[in-house]
């Protein structure tokens, strides 16, 4: 189970936090924010690789002892997905994280292409990730 | 690219292991000659690689082999189910020199059955029995048998089928070619044969492995036991150099360990797991100094090991691994991993560990860690891989600060009793120092001794990790992390009760945050801000730290509450120094939301009332009395600009008058969200010609705030940017309360100078602290202006028209005066134009800005002279408004235009010709003077009529008897309706009647129409020379039903001249005697017939009158001209004749004329001139005819064009003036009869000629 999903612009301003529990939230931000240090290094380093093979997901990116932070990549438009999961949760499989950031993405996109911006569809994906990834 | 990396040396002292790090080789048979040949061999045998290829489908490798060559014992053989593969002895070698057939029956075959049975007991098939020559020993013996039955027999004996398990190696220790030969090839079969060996036990190992594994589900499976035995491959993969080959066991074992503890956790519980959850004894690190920690892999044979020992010995062997391959940052990375994983399983496993003491752990271990690497690497290599390495650096950082902090090594007074109890709890948990690491200097252990020693220790081993910390993430820019260990600095130095330290890092963080909008690190970090801000006394920092935390929706109600009081509490304080303002920027304060001015279009006259409502939407959590809310007003007289005249900012500042401030969201990036919304217009571009469109765009005009430098973040913080204005001009509004919320504020101001006035800055005291907006934006402005009285008069419609009454709009703008009771305007009465005073007269007051209205009654008096408008009383800055009826009394200008008529009025006409051929009104102007009350000087008003009509007269004859007509003509839009039309003789002859000729009394005429009038003129005795004539007619709008007044009737005088005929003219053609009819071609005669009607009247009393004998005679021209080219006059066209004045004188005039056309001709005409004589002044005197005949003749012919009989005479006479002028001769002179003199009986009639009948040629021309 995630318990903590930003969405970071590609200016690094975080514009949507979602997290449980939220009083951890907090910790959350200082952690994620934190990781985009790792985050801007590792796609400085890919840099056009990264456009070529359409590969998103950069993986592990701040792991501490109680949580890791894993990222997905939205390319263009530079948008960053996290998703904050429990150190302890070791049964999350890759490719199981690989869908989760895609359907994140996705439901990102049609947030973003709605001109009517309902938002609560964007929430809904996100607490289902974060009850569903486990 | 690790050159320098080497594999730490074997110590073979210390590592029992170490020793069996070679295959095993044993060696039977001759000890002798098997130490001998020992050393070479052993040296000889990896000097060459050998392709393994492998089981499994791996893939293949060239590999060393080196070797441990020992004596055979039979121990040395594996027993059945013995694991130990380290030790396992791969070939068996059995050496003999004999070359005698007897010793060899003797002992070496009895020793060498005896040797392969031992080894057929343990089933083993590697072995090799070496034969050595040895010419020497060869030498001294006489009974030699060959060497190859020596060797034969061996085969024969012991090498069943395998013939190659004997070789021959012959002076091994000589050095000769033949020597060299020999070991090459013994060299090879022993590397493939050991190859060979390795493949297969291996083989066997890893299937007996595989099987114990799957039996990890049975209970009684041991973890420990497991681990031995992959422990062994690995080991034999690493004798092997087969580094990769002997990490992926070890992998193996981590992955199969993390699963079960994985599993544990989902309550999948192994039995031999619990073993390990023992609790945690001893926490002293990472080993990584030796290549093999035997005391840990002795307690896991032991079954000894806790969770910690497995790890820690699993990680020092993966490290040596990789640090064989050369993979030093792996180690790094994967040891965050691990001790990550450690923290985890522990907690997973429910292990009860003593607090702190996973801190020490993991303490120690990243320092291991990071010394091994650093141990193995130069500078440079470490330098530029500081990435891998930081989050160690970090870790440990992280670590030993929990345990400052549970140690009480951080607080102010130092550690409790309870704290010295736990840190000798803790230092005893890591035991003795290892002796690998006691002559190291700064050795893990030796640190976190020391560091847990005292306060003091700990503060430089703590700063000293910071800050290389905080250093090394900075140079590989990764500035977040580093201002979040920074972070944790601030606090440490919080603790410390050193705020001024503890300061930098907190901003540098804040700043971090600020630049990239985190909302809730910002409030944590504001708050740890301002507590260090209220310890170091920055009053002015804490109070707008304060006043930022106070706005922040992030803190819970009562933490806002606490900072508003604080600010609160600072500003009742008496301040020390009276005078001294705290200034704090507004915006985490208050916000203005939007202004709206009333009036609404923020223009004000002086002396007017302004008020300013401002939205301010108070951040605060309470209500705050606010002692006042000052608005600096920036004053600037624009005084050329007509945009900022009355006339102009009264019409046109049409704004809705709310201006909306965007909200300031200064805690989010400044890159994004500050920046003000784009504001964009159309616009188009027209070609001033043709007004068709030349370009058109989008401009933006706010391009200058879009694009200009990014303001650095550090001034969204900094109170020193916004300084206080002190400027003449403020708004002010004293305590007020600013409810949480929106509040409304209302600035009420009486406008003074006239200008224009701009709102800068907007300040808020609370005591004597100011919240400051330094700049109000967009550009908030309100204009004052005064205005001078003015009287505007125009005319309601487009144009005034005469004769009839017309409405003037009077409208007085009263400006700075005030109308009292009593105060009236003045008009000097023009005589030609009345106003018309009406009972029920109004005036409408306004307000300037047209927002309030009153009607007030209109009193006007007229006197003759003086029409007196009594203006309704009005305050400053009104307009009044008021309309009144005028006629102009209706005249046409008489006798072309000379009379004058109409007093002050000058009518003119504007050009002649224009005016004959279009329809403009004569116009006339009346001025009027008015006088004002605020002004000693009068206002001359000029009001322009137009006259509706134009009037034209004619003299009409028949015969004798005349007629006079009389055209108007309507030139303006309205139509009007004509009555009672005279036409009366205003001179004396009172034998002269006027026989109006007209039906109708009243009579429409249209707009742009024209109504004729005729009347017969009769006469009894000898008629005057000249007629005056006046034309009146009465006209008044058709539309309207009833006028008030009676209009006066409209005039046209005029003056009838030469009316009575004197001339008959008659003219006739006769066709050529003997024809019927004319012929085209053929001379026809024509006969001019004039004849004198009357005796001598007055007006042939000219020069050209000759009396002899009392008969009078004059002289005439004629003329034929045919204008129309129908005849050709044939011989003299003219002549003149002496015409007897009395009546029935006739004179006749003969005249070939020659027709050119067939049809109904009309006549040429006959045109009759008085021929004067020249002057007898003049000397001579030309004939007449030559003069005529001469014909350049301009004689004058305007007769036809000119019916304005008036003018005739003058006329003609001004001709000749000026032709005898130009020509310098003496000339006599023509004068046309004006036209009411001749009458031409024969006009309009017409001559039929007939075609000539040899003409062949029909011309037809058409026109």
């Amino acid at each position: 189970m995630a318990i903590c999903i930003p969405v970071i612009t590609k200016e690094n301003y975080p514009l949507y936090i979602c997290s449980i529990p939220t009083e951890n939230e907090l910790k959350f931000q200082y952690m994620v924010h934190t990781s985009l240090d790792v985050v801007d290094e590792k796609i400085s380093s890919m840099g056009k690789a990264l456009v070529n093979q359409r590969e998103l997901y950069l993986g592990l990116l701040y792991p501490t002892e109680d949580y890791k932070v894993l990222q997905g990549y939205a390319t263009i438009s530079k948008v960053k997905f996290f998703m904050v999961v429990n150190s302890s949760n070791t049964a999350l499989q890759d490719n199981e994280i690989h869908r989760m950031f895609w359907k994140l993405h996705n439901s990102y996109i049609d947030v973003m292409c709605n001109p009517f911006c309902n938002s609560r569809d964007f929430d809904n994906m996100v607490m289902y990730i974060m009850i569903q990834v486990c | 690219n690790l050159g320098s990396l080497q594999p730490l040396p074997p110590d073979s002292n210390d590592s029992p292991a170490s020793a069996s790090r070679v295959a095993r080789i044993t060696g039977a048979g001759d000890q002798n000659l098997f130490t001998s040949v020992y050393p070479t061999l052993s040296q000889q045998l990896p000097r060459e690689p050998m392709e393994w290829r492998r089981s499994y489908g791996r893939a293949p490798k060239m590999i060393h082999l080196e070797s441990n060559f020992v004596q055979f014992k039979e121990e040395l053989l594996p027993k059945e189910g013995n694991k130990a593969l380290l030790t396992f002895p791969f070939l068996h070698i059995y050496w003999t020199e004999c070359c005698d057939t007897e010793v060899y029956k003797a002992t070496v075959k009895d020793d060498l059955t005896k040797w392969q049975n031992i080894l057929k007991a343990h089933s083993s098939v590697d072995w090799l029995i070496v034969i050595v020559e040895n010419d020497a020993k060869k030498k001294n013996k006489t009974n030699i048998l060959p060497r190859t039955s020596i060797v034969d027999k061996i085969r024969n004996d012991f090498c069943n089928k395998q013939s190659d398990r004997c070789v021959v190696l012959s002076d091994p220790l000589k050095d000769s070619s033949r020597t060299q030969e020999s070991w090459n090839a013994f060299l090879t079969k022993l590397r493939t044969l050991l190859l060979m060996s390795f493949t297969k036990n291996l083989g066997k190992f890893e299937d007996d492995m595989r099987t114990l594994r799957e039996k990890r589900t049975e209970p009684g499976w041991s973890f420990c036991e497991y681990f031995m035995v992959q422990e062994e491959l690995a080991f034999v993969f690493e004798m092997l150099q087969q580094f990769e080959d002997a990490l992926v066991q070890y992998d193996e074992l981590d992955a199969l360990f993390s699963q079960y503890v994985v599993n544990f956790g989902a309550g999948d519980g192994a039995n031999w797991l619990t073993f390990f959850c023992q609790p945690v004894k001893s926490w002293n690190g990472l080993i990584l100094r030796k290549p093999i920690d035997m005391e840990k892999r002795e307690s896991i044979q032991r079954r000894e090991a806790t969770l910690l020992d497995l790890r820690s010995y699993l990680f020092s062997r993966q490290c040596t691994l990789l640090l064989f391959l050369q993979r030093p940052w792996e180690v790094a990375q994967r040891a965050l991993e691990l001790l990550h994983n450690c923290v985890q399983e522990l907690k997973l496993l429910e292990v009860s560990v003593p607090p702190g003491a996973l801190d020490c752990w993991v303490f120690l271990s990243c320092l291991e860690v990071l010394q091994r690497i650093e141990g193995c690497c130069d500078r440079a290599q470490i330098d530029s891989n500081i990435a891998h390495t930081v989050g160690l650096w970090s870790y440990a950082t992280e670590k030993l600060k929990s345990l400052g902090y549970l140690c009480g090594l951080v607080s102010e007074k130092g550690p409790n009793s309870e704290d010295l109890n736990r840190t000798v709890d803790l230092l005893a948990g890591l035991g003795a120092e290892r002796p690998e690491t006691a002559n190291t200097a700064q050795s893990p252990y030796k640190k976190l001794k020391e560091a847990l020693s005292s306060v003091e220790a700990f503060e430089k081993h703590y700063l000293d990790l910071s800050h290389a910390t905080i250093e090394m993430y900075t140079s590989i820019g990764r500035i977040r992390s580093a201002k979040f260990v920074g972070k944790d600095l601030a606090e440490f130095y919080m603790r410390k009760k050193a705020p001024q330290k503890a300061e930098i890092y907190l901003q540098g963080a804040l700043k971090n945050y600020l630049a990239e909008g985190w909302a809730l690190p910002i409030t944590h970090t504001r708050k740890q801000l301002a507590e260090c801000q209220k310890h170091l006394g920055q009053i002015e920092n804490y109070l707008q730290t304060s006043s930022l935390l106070a706005s922040d929706h992030h803190l819970t109600e009562e933490e806002r509450k606490h900072f508003c009081q604080e600010i609160l509490d600072f500003a009742s304080q008496p301040s020390d120094s009276p005078g001294h303002k705290i200034v704090l920027p507004m915006h985490s304060f208050a916000q203005l939301r939007d202004l709206h001015f009333d009036p609404s279009n923020a223009v004000v006259h002086v002396g007017g009332v302004l008020c300013v409502e401002i939205t301010m939407y108070s951040q605060m959590p309470v209500p705050v009395h606010v002692e006042q809310i000052v608005v600096n007003v920036h004053f600037s007289i624009e005084k050329n600009s007509y945009r900022k005249t009355a006339e102009w900012l009264t019409k046109h500042k049409t704004s809705n008058g709310i201006i909306n401030f965007p909200p300031e969201t200064t805690p989010f990036p400044v890159s994004q969200n500050n920046l003000p919304a784009l504001e964009l217009y159309e616009m188009f571009e027209r070609s001033p010609s043709d007004n068709s469109l030349n370009t058109t765009g989008i401009i933006c005009r706010n391009v200058h705030m879009l694009l200009r430098r990014q303001e650095s973040c550090s001034s969204l913080e900094m109170p020193s940017g916004v300084a206080l204005e002190e400027g003449a001009h403020v708004l002010r509004c004293s305590h007020v309360t600013l409810e949480p919320g929106a509040n409304q504020i209302t600035f009420r101001t009486q406008a003074k100078e006239p200008g224009t006035y701009t709102l800068r800055q907007l300040c808020a005291s609370v005591g004597s602290v100011w919240f400051v907006l330094p700049h109000i934006y967009p550009i908030v402005q309100y204009d004052v202006y005064s205005q001078e009285p003015q009287l505007h008069v125009e005319p309601l419609a487009d144009s005034l028209l005469a004769g009839i009454p017309q409405k003037v709009k009077f409208t007085v703008t009263t400006g700075h005066y005030t109308i009292k009771n009593g105060d009236s305007l003045q008009l000097s009465n023009a005589e030609a134009m009345l106003i018309l005073c009406q009972a029920e007269s109004r005036a409408m007051v306004y307000s300037n800005t047209r927002e309030q209205s009153s009607e007030a009654a209109l009193r006007i008096q007229s006197s003759d002279k003086v029409t007196s408008i009594s203006l309704p009383v009005a305050p400053a800055y009104h307009v009044i408004e008021f309309e009144l009826e005028v006629l102009s009394l209706p005249s046409a200008p008489a006798l072309g235009g000379e009379s004058d008529m109409l007093g002050t009025a000058e009518p003119h006409r504007k050009h002649k010709d224009k005016q004959r051929t279009g329809h403009c009104m004569v116009t006339t102007d009346h001025k009027v003077s008015i006088d004002c009350p605020w002004s000693i000087y009068s206002t001359v008003i000029a009001l322009t009529f137009s006259i509706p009509f134009r009037t034209t007269h004619a003299l009409l004859s028949s015969g004798t008897r005349k007629y006079v007509q009389v055209c108007v003509q309507n030139l303006s839009e309205l139509d009007f309706q004509l009555s009672d039309s005279y036409l009366v003789d205003t001179g004396d002859s009172t034998d002269l009647q006027l026989v109006p000729l007209n039906t109708q009394s009243q009579q429409p005429i249209y707009s742009k129409q024209s109504v004729f009038f005729v009347w017969e003129l009769k006469w009894t005795e000898e008629p005057p020379p000249s007629l005056h004539c006046r034309f009146s007619v009465g006209f008044s709008p058709a539309s309207e039903e009833q006028l008030s007044i009676s209009l006066k009737p409209y005039t046209y005088e005029f003056k009838v001249e030469n009316f009575f005929t004197l001339y008959n003219v008659k003219a006739e053609i006769f066709p050529p005697s003997g024809m019927e009819y004319c012929r085209t071609g053929s001379l026809c005669s024509l006969e001019v017939l004039i004849t004198r009607l009357s005796d001598l009247l007055e007006v042939d009393k000219d020069e050209a009158l000759t009396e002899s004998d009392e008969h009078f005679s004059t002289k005439l021209m004629y003329e034929v001209v045919d204008n129309s080219s129908n005849w050709a006059v044939c011989g003299k066209s003219c002549g003149v004749i002496s015409m007897p004045v009395a009546a029935r004188a006739t004179y006749r005039v003969h005249m070939e004329v020659m027709p050119l056309f067939a049809g109904y001709l009309p006549l040429p005409d006959v045109r009759l001139f008085k021929y004067l004589p020249h002057h007898s002044a003049h000397s001579s005197q030309l004939d007449a005819d030559s003069w005529i005949e001469n014909d350049s003749l301009s004689v004058d012919k305007h007769g036809d064009d000119q019916p304005d009989s008036s003018s005739l005479k003058s006329r003609g006479s001004v001709h000749s003036a000026c032709s005898s002028e130009h020509k310098g001769l003496p000339m006599p002179r023509l004068q046309a009869l004006p036209a009411g003199q001749v009458f031409n009986s024969s006009s309009g009639t017409q001559v039929l000629v007939i075609p000539s009948q040899d003409d062949h040629v029909l011309e037809v021309s058409v026109t």
